[in-house]
């Protein structure tokens, strides 16, 4: 009887706080995304965490740390391409998306023996994460969430006006920079979580319900972490008692959350 | 004019090339403190774009342009989107310019004419309260020089006087340079120190009195200048509200 409940489990307590250590960095990160319009950057990274993966495979390395360098590669392949000027922003993205999952594809086709691993990276598996998995995500958090406090007032200028922030003597292309690599960072960890294919959800479904109860930049930051949370317990209960996949269960709750503020009238 | 100081800005023969296209041809231009500079020109002289490369927001293809180290510039830019993904009270927006105080903070909206903005959202403004705002921010940070891409478009012929009025002002406490892109070019005569005319290239500069006389300058905006005449003719009263002329109010 009591094995029936999740709390005596300690997969279930490791998945709880995996899922919220991810939620406390994707939700700030997030909200940059929603308000930088940088969805597809998300999509892109995520869709090369899948070279990242069969890279790590083929070299023996963690996965964890081949797909963050990758998607670090990714940003700065992008900040560069970007400056040239002659290419869309989604052009770009687009090229590096599917070339990279192209090539990540073929990686993995080498390894006859991966093929059951990269299940759970393109869909995650949380009940799955080790207690060096935490740490890793621990150290993250801190790491990210310090960087991301030295720059938020640059950040936010910079994204409200790049030219105000400029003519003020704001490094702009270092401090988005230093945004872009924070934010590939957060999308190798949370592939753990619910796999690449889910990434960007985690990072905008709730920064995107969060901005209809937010009055600053600030609270929208910190209602996001709350409601990814939220969607991470959730995710975790639905997955427990119904038995479904937890990953696609935690996106679930999240979007289930921001249908619930779609009904409250928006403040601004 | 306090010539004697070193120059804030000094570009020295610069030109911008924009798809191997120039749009700007060998400016030479030195910002001194306190002296108010307006760029004129036709739409495409490149007012703006010698305003951003003088602020260093646009790379220059030959020239230099000196910007005194660790200068503090107050920009206010031609467009603001209006932007409704980011929740942004006016507050807060004046809280990103550094560390100031409420007061000081409610001061610079004073200063403009808009302290009842203060905790109104950034995407609920007009095109006019949005400018006052930028401008209001550009205060708060005591700028030694205060950029002004075109701030008086949208405005009323009443509202300009007024602006360049407080352009003046503003000048005269902060001791500031003030450098302006317009393209009306009456009001603007009247408030400036030195005027540069732009056609890609520099048309003809000096003190405005000088310029509205120069062949070139007459050349660009002789045409403007006569409808100009006539607008200024039929402004020279006030109306009350049901449009008759208040004879007591008559200017001259």
């Amino acid at each position: 009887m009591i094995e029936s409940l999740p709390f005596f489990h300690d997969f279930i307590w490791r998945a709880l706080l995996g899922g919220l250590g991810v939620a406390l960095i994707a939700g700030p990160l997030g909200s940059f995304v929603v308000w930088r319009r940088m969805a597809y950057f998300g999509e892109t990274l995520a869709h090369a965490g899948l070279l990242g993966v069969g890279l790590g495979l083929f070299l023996h390395i963690a996965p964890m740390l081949s797909v963050a360098g990758i998607a670090i590669a990714m940003a700065v392949l992008l900040r560069l391409l970007e400056k040239r000027g002659d290419l869309a922003s989604d052009t770009i993205l687009g090229i590096l998306a599917h070339s990279t999952l192209a090539m990540g594809l073929i990686v993995v086709s080498f390894m006859e023996a991966a093929r059951v691993d990269l299940f759970a990276y393109l869909f995650g598996d949380i009940l799955a994460l080790s207690n060096v998995d935490l740490i890793y995500i621990a150290v993250a958090d801190l790491i990210i969430l310090g960087m991301l406090l030295w720059i938020w007032p640059k950040l936010l200028l910079v994204t409200i006006s790049p030219d105000i922030a400029r003519a003020e003597g704001i490094h702009v292309e270092r401090v988005i920079l230093i945004y872009t690599l924070l934010l590939a960072v957060t999308v190798a960890i949370a592939m753990k979580l619910v796999g690449v294919l889910l990434i960007t959800s985690l990072l905008i479904i709730p920064a995107a319900a969060a901005r209809r109860l937010a009055s600053s930049p600030e609270q929208m930051a910190v209602i996001a972490i709350a409601l990814g949370g939220l969607s991470v317990v959730g995710g975790l209960a639905g997955s427990w008692f119904w038995d479904t996949p937890t990953g696609p269960s935690i996106v679930v709750a999240a979007l289930a959350l921001f249908i619930l503020t779609l009904v409250t009238p928006a403040r601004r | 004019m306090s010539q004697t100081y070193a120059p804030l800005i000094q570009a020295v023969d610069i030109s911008v090339r924009r798809q191997n296209l120039l749009v700007l041809q060998n400016v030479s231009l030195d910002i001194h403190p306190g002296q108010i500079i307006t760029l004129i020109g036709p739409n495409g002289a490149g007012k703006t774009t010698l305003l951003h490369a003088l602020l260093g927001l646009l790379p220059i293809s030959s020239g230099q342009v000196l910007r005194q180290p660790g200068l503090r510039i107050g920009y206010v830019p031609q467009h603001m989107p209006r932007d409704e993904r980011i929740p942004l009270t006016v507050d807060r927006f004046l809280r990103l310019a550094g560390t100031h105080s409420d007061a000081e903070r409610h001061a610079a909206l004073q200063r403009v004419g808009v302290a009842a903005l203060r905790q109104r959202f950034m995407a609920g403004l007009s095109g006019g309260e949005m400018q006052r705002v930028l401008m209001a921010r550009a205060l708060l940070r005591k700028p030694q020089l205060l950029a002004l891409d075109e701030p008086a478009q949208g405005v009323d012929v009443s509202g300009q006087r007024a602006l360049y009025a407080l352009i003046r002002e503003l000048r005269d406490e902060l001791n500031c340079a003030v450098l302006l892109v317009s393209h009306d070019l009456h009001l603007v005569m009247a408030a400036t120190d030195e005027v540069l005319c732009l056609n890609g290239h520099v048309c003809c500069r000096g003190r405005p009195d000088a310029v509205s006389q120069h062949p070139e300058y007459l050349r660009l905006f002789g045409h403007e200048l006569d409808e100009l005449a006539v607008y200024i003719h039929h402004h020279d009263h006030e109306h009350a509200l049901d449009g008759s002329i208040l004879e007591s109010q008559r200017h001259d």
